[in-house]
């Protein structure tokens, strides 16, 4: 069975949605004539009055401080980034802010943004025939030449179909025109578009940064020479750079069991794989350089400043470890800059140093130290997301705290049992974690969290027990340790999902069932022993999401039909507990894959062979296929790996791959305290 | 200080406002006087918001400094850092009192498109005829009923063409708890008279001060005006510029 985009006969009869009946579209599949257009009416005046009639109207008027405004005529390329999710969870983030700024930096073109709208305002916009607007100007998402989406997760899937309805734009790429925007999408989720590749005309995967500079470019010449050949010349020259998938070139057959046989380009002038994107030295790239600061509140309530990208810690469960390599740090003086013009630029006062380990920077003690000097008496406080089991991460915790309080730190030893954290390659004896938490009560943190993870691969109930154990043990010696018993620990836990471009890949994901059973059981083993009345809690969460997460991360293009399905019968806003329903996923799951002959366990708790192709096999994350499954291996066998940034490179085939290097100091430079302006 | 909601940023909540104007605070480098204990906050005395989505040309807040600042330099740095939209429209120092002594009512201004005002004048006449009239407001714990009728002082329609296109009315309404706000009045006009808007009607808010004898609200900064302008007047225009 092929499934190619443009075998569009095969693709329509095999389809069983066809049939079911598109929600009533707000704006129709007009489109917008991009010829020679002037600048769309601003949206809001007829947005305006609806608005009194929505919960936090605020988040759609935008108006944000640091928000960029240009004139439509006077660029070439207008894009509208998008977050699908709520503004408040959309706004912060980092991605979208980024490259709204490195777009608007360049004098030939726009960026805009928008954000998933919840229901309420979604139903008055269909019934008034109001379409998808960007924040910034209210512009009609339709009316700009891309759509960049960034997926952090692919929760956000049906959100995406809502907002291409909502703009009026066809869900389908083989239905959209000249008139139409490229729908782009990005983020770590890109890493495995194939859920989605109905719906996108193209993907690109990694950094950003430099990708939508070249694409503005490729975008502008193809428009300046009068449009050549369309649309499909436009995705056929993003194509041919070799850094955006284009999913309608590549066709997918599959073996007569479900399996997929291959995935091939038809045409010959697109490459067989496609890679990410990786900037190098992030000194060249201080961005957000003017943080957006919204009015309404958001999930942050302070600015980030991302002091280093990728990590070789190695933990394979870990997507973003695996697919941000190698570790580039951004030096010491260059953080320094940030925080001190992001913290203007804002009125924050609150900084956070973003990475994948914080605590893992080369120079973090003298940046700790030299942040914590710079802002003491003030009241800017610094935060560093960083769970690392060791003292070190204590005593910068302890440096960070110096003007503010000592509430909670976290810790994340992820696997209940020495044995599966071997397998995970998370390595952390329980030693280790009860030295570092009686450090932390000892000096004054009453609050510890521990985050697992239940389902992981060879996991078995004693495993998850073992948590039991543990989170008694740190309440005994931080009771010891802080000469008091007024502390607390608390477990959160969540169900793992494997993921694309891991060794995990192949792992046959825990059923539900098998997680919330194992979730109980902990449950009740920490409640049994009362001596620890409440200084011991239990945050989870049951293992359906997981399931649905799991089906969305290795799905492969017969999964579209299931995302459109859902978002037929209503389904938004995955992400949010209230609004996922895990009926209906198993629902559209059931009417929609027994047509390919495969299910939802099929694609979620099945482990997968050495050989078979996987769907995101041609999308080249730079991690060797035979390095993976050698890690995979490995993880059975329950042997470690350690880190290349201080042993030898164990050739996981991306630096080599990517033409790129490990970039970490330290620069031996100090950071000077500012004179104040 | 006196500031203005004005436009799209009208659908800023209280929370959002609040938050807004302690970073642009931060922002202009306002140095600010903290209260004392184990988390200082910064002496921000903020006066009764006009609710979301209800625009307004006078709120009124009051902060602490840590040092002495001409007033005029910290408005016009404020106002720099906040979006436009937000706008503080006057700063002046503390003359005597609190500002709550000073405010308790509002005039509001209402229109309500697609009527004419002959029409609401009468649903006027018969809101002010009634001695009681409970509306129902959705909150956040279902719903809540509250007399929209005892607190409006006046309500007035303004005289204009009978255009059809709207008719604009002025009340004046009594700051009590709970607070009777323009979307009760509206209701309550509904509720007597049938009197019901085409589109959503739009509320701002012109003014707040004291009532006095005749109905009218006085400026509740107008202690603040008068000692500035004594002020003025006692120092020497040579004086003006090395004073600040
Ligand atoms: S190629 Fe070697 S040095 Fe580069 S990330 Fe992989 S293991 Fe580390």
């Amino acid at each position: 069975m092929g499934l190619g985009h443009d075998q569009l006969g095969l693709f329509n009869v095999s389809r069983p949605d066809e049939a079911l009946k598109s929600p009533v579209s707000a704006a129709r599949t007009s489109g917008y004539s991009q010829g020679d257009m002037t600048a769309p009416d601003s949206l809001f005046p007829r947005l305006e009055p609806l608005l009194p009639r929505v919960t936090k109207p605020i988040q759609y008027v935008g108006g944000e401080l640091n928000a960029t405004v240009k004139d439509w005529d006077a660029v070439d390329v207008r894009w509208a980034l998008m977050y699908p999710d709520a503004y408040e969870v959309g706004l912060p983030n980092q991605g979208v802010m980024i490259l709204y700024e490195v777009i608007n930096e360049r004098p030939d073109a726009l960026a805009e943004r928008t954000y998933a709208v919840w229901p309420d305002l979604a139903a008055l916009m269909r019934e008034h025939g109001i379409g998808q607007f960007t924040v910034d100007a209210h512009r009609p998402v339709a009316a700009f030449d891309v759509l960049g989406v960034s997926f952090a997760t692919e929760l956000g899937y049906t959100n995406l179909l809502e907002a291409l309805d909502l703009a009026g734009i066809p869900l389908h790429s083989r239905d959209r025109t000249d008139a139409h925007p490229i729908v782009l999408a990005g983020g770590h989720a890109a890493f495995n578009p194939e859920p989605i590749s109905d719906f996108i005309d193209a993907a690109v995967l990694g950094d950003g940064e430099q990708a939508v500079l070249e694409i503005t470019d490729l975008i502008k010449t193809w428009k300046s020479q009068g449009r050549p050949g369309g649309r499909i010349e436009l995705l056929l020259r993003l194509a041919r750079t070799g850094g955006v998938y284009v999913p309608r070139f590549y066709d997918v057959d599959f073996l007569p069991d479900g399996r997929i046989h291959r995935v091939v380009p038809h045409r010959a002038d697109v490459p067989f794989r496609v890679h990410k994107r990786t900037v190098m030295d992030l000194d060249e790239w201080p961005y957000p350089k003017q943080p957006l600061v919204p009015l309404a509140e958001s999930v942050h309530e302070r600015m980030s400043v991302e002091i280093f990208r990728g990590c070789t810690r190695g933990c394979r469960f870990c997507q973003a470890g695996m697919i941000t390599r190698p570790v580039r740090e951004r030096s010491i003086t260059g953080i320094g800059e940030m925080v001190d013009r992001g913290l203007r630029a804002t009125g924050f006062e609150e900084v956070g140093l973003l990475s994948l380990s914080s605590a893992d920077h080369s120079e973090i003690a003298d940046i700790a130290h030299g942040l914590a000097d710079r802002y003491e008496g003030t009241n800017t406080s610094l935060s560093l997301p960083s769970t690392r089991v060791d003292a070190f991460n204590v005593t910068l915790a302890n440096e960070l705290s110096r003007n503010g309080r000592r509430s909670g730190l976290t810790f994340a030893p992820e696997g209940g049992s020495e044995r599966l954290r071997a397998v995970i390659n998370k390595m952390v004896s329980k030693e280790d974690l009860i030295r570092t938490v009686s450090t932390a009560y000892a000096h004054g943190w009453r609050q510890v969290k521990l985050y697992f993870m239940c389902g992981l691969p060879t996991e078995t109930d004693a495993d998850v027990l073992e948590i039991a154990d543990m989170a008694k043990d740190v309440i005994r010696a931080g009771r010891a340790a802080a000469g008091h018993r007024d502390i607390r620990c608390t477990v959160s836990i969540g169900g793992f999902v494997p993921k694309p471009h891991t060794p995990f890949q192949w792992a046959g994901q825990a059923a539900a069932d098998t997680i919330d059973h194992r979730l109980r059981l902990l449950r009740s083993a920490i409640s049994a022993d009362r001596s620890f009345g409440r200084a011991i809690g239990v945050r989870y969460h049951d293992g359906k999401p997981g399931i649905i997460e799991g089906l969305l991360s290795r799905g492969d293009r017969r999964v579209g039909a299931v995302i459109e399905a859902v978002w037929r019968a209503g389904g938004r806003f995955d992400g949010w507990s209230e609004h996922f329903s895990y009926d209906r996923w198993v629902g559209a799951c059931a009417d929609v894959l027994p047509a390919y002959g495969v299910d939802l366990a099929w694609f979620t708790v099945r482990e997968r062979t050495e050989h078979e192709v996987l769907p995101w096999d041609h999308l080249d994350s730079g991690l060797d296929k035979e390095w993976l499954w050698s890690d995979w291996q490995d993880a059975l066998d329950e042997t470690e790996v350690d880190d290349c940034r201080w042993t030898p490179c164990y050739d996981c085939g991306v630096c080599p791959g990517m033409g790129t290097d490990i970039q970490i100091g330290p620069t031996g430079r100090t950071l000077l305290p500012l004179t104040p302006a | 200080m006196r500031y203005a909601k004005r436009g799209r940023l009208r659908f800023t909540s209280h929370r959002d406002f609040a938050r807004a104007f302690e970073r642009a605070l931060r922002r202009a480098e306002i140095p600010m006087g903290y209260s004392a204990g184990f988390s200082p906050h910064p002496k921000i005395s903020y006066h009764g918001a006009a609710p979301t989505g209800v625009a307004s040309e006078a709120e009124y807040l009051e902060i602490g400094l840590a040092r002495l600042m001409d007033a005029e330099a910290v408005r016009v740095a404020l106002d720099a850092c906040l979006p436009a939209g937000l706008d503080i429209e006057e700063c002046l120092p503390v003359a005597e009192g609190t500002l709550a002594e000073r405010i308790d009512a509002s005039r509001w201004q209402i229109t309500l498109p697609g009527l004419d005002p002959s029409t609401v004048d009468a649903a006027g006449k018969i809101f002010l005829a009634t001695p009681a009239i409970p509306v129902e407001r959705p909150t956040k714990s279902g719903r809540r009923t509250v007399d929209a009728r005892a607190a409006v002082v006046s309500l007035t329609v303004a005289d204009s063409e009978p255009t059809g296109s709207c008719a604009i009315l002025t009340v004046v309404v009594r700051q009590v708890t709970p607070a009777v706000r323009p979307d009760d009045v509206i209701a309550a006009l509904a509720t007597v008279a049938a009197c019901v808007p085409t589109a959503p009607a739009r509320a701002i808010r012109l003014a707040q001060g004291r009532l006095d004898d005749s109905g009218q609200l006085t400026d509740p900064l107008a202690p603040e005006r008068a000692a500035a302008l004594a002020a003025r007047e006692s120092v020497p225009d040579t004086l003006d510029g090395a004073q600040r």
